[in-house]
């Protein structure tokens, strides 16, 4: 590939990205007025989204080894568990991964 | 003023930073075995700005695969960023010259960054998600261009590192699950995003399940708001 390629393809990749991330504010007017359904729409949308994504994260879970499978739930069981007790995002998120890459590496 | 509000974004910006700084690093490795040197990976960081889809460029460019496959593998992978923008619409379109940014930054984390911190009342909100945006694309900017310069260099074994962005995730979940008032959407969310996970697969499932629950989300907030209408006009009576 020559660089005229790899530049093509970095902009088309970069001008699909972008024109997703922009549709909502062309669709739903750039003026910044919102009727009252899309605003209690997108006031309801991110625990949904964040729901989607917490899955996302865990998805190879169906298809994935026993093993590898047990040292996600560790990591995700012990990030929820402090994170509910002490209520610290970035102690929660410590723990978990210090845990989960310990586990990684033992197992 | 500006200062605190610097410092404020920057405290709250620290998860994404170590899973950004990270994964950057791990697609700049990837970017220079494949031959491409680190401005390569810096300029994808820098005008791309996606995670798992800039991975699968890497074969593409080593491949020199067709511009209409990179196009419709990248619609397919980012199309869950529409729904995005729904929750910011406001905010960003009061943000001048930084708007054009805002919607260029929006990215899985700092959504969920942006969505679900309670800025303090005292600091400008507008101010604190664009610190926040800007510090994001910065780490992940040098993970990317640091990880091309190093290539197989690894100064230590952080396999299992990409685990912060899950921890992160589960984090904000559990937040927004304390404050809300109703947890239909995360339910919905969670539901239906196992339900399609099953169905469809690992790398299908993302935009049927966002499709269903803003749908039922949208019926959900008019059923709502009927309710409501209709209790005001009984106090009324």
């Amino acid at each position: 590939m020559n660089n005229t390629q790899i530049l093509l393809t970095i902009l088309v990749s970069a001008a699909i990205t972008i024109c997703l991330r922009a549709a909502p504010f062309v669709f739903l007017g750039r003026k910044g007025e919102l009727g009252p359904r899309v605003r209690s729409l997108g006031n309801m949308l991110p625990a949904a989204i964040m729901a989607t994504l917490v899955v996302y994260c865990l998805k190879t879970i169906p298809t994935g080894a026993w093993g590898e499978n047990l040292i996600t739930i560790v990591g995700v069981a012990a990030t929820a568990l402090v994170h509910i007790w002490k209520k610290n995002t970035i102690l929660s998120i410590t723990v978990g991964t210090v845990l989960y890459m310990i586990l990684v590496h033992i197992l | 003023m500006r200062k605190s509000e610097l410092r404020y974004a920057f405290a709250k910006s620290i998860p994404i930073m170590f899973s950004y700084i990270f994964l950057g690093m791990a697609f700049g490795i990837l970017m220079n075995q494949a031959g491409f040197a680190f401005y390569w990976s810096g300029l994808i960081s820098l005008i791309v700005y996606t995670g798992a889809f800039q991975f699968v460029m890497v074969p593409f460019l080593s491949a020199g695969t067709g511009l209409v496959t990179v196009a419709l593998t990248a619609l397919a992978m980012n199309s869950r960023h529409i729904f995005y923008g729904v929750s910011f619409v406001e905010d960003f379109c009061k943000m001048g010259k930084r708007f054009p940014y805002m919607v260029f930054s929006l990215t899985d984390e700092t959504f969920a960054l942006n969505s679900t911190t309670e800025f303090p009342i005292h600091m400008n909100k507008r101010n604190l998600m664009f610190y926040i945006a800007v510090l994001c694309q910065i780490y992940w900017v040098i993970g990317s261009v640091l990880g091309g310069i190093m290539g197989q260099v690894i100064p230590f074994d952080f396999e299992g590192v990409d685990f912060c962005m899950t921890a992160l995730f589960v984090t904000i979940f559990i937040d927004q699950w304390r404050k809300a008032e109703t947890h239909i959407p995360a339910l919905a969310g969670l539901i239906f995003s196992m339900v399609f996970l099953l169905l469809l697969g690992a790398d299908n499932f993302i935009l049927p399940s966002l499709l269903l629950s803003t749908v039922v989300l949208i019926f959900y907030g008019q059923y709502k708001s009927t309710n409501i209408d209709t209790k005001g006009a009984e106090d009324h009576e």
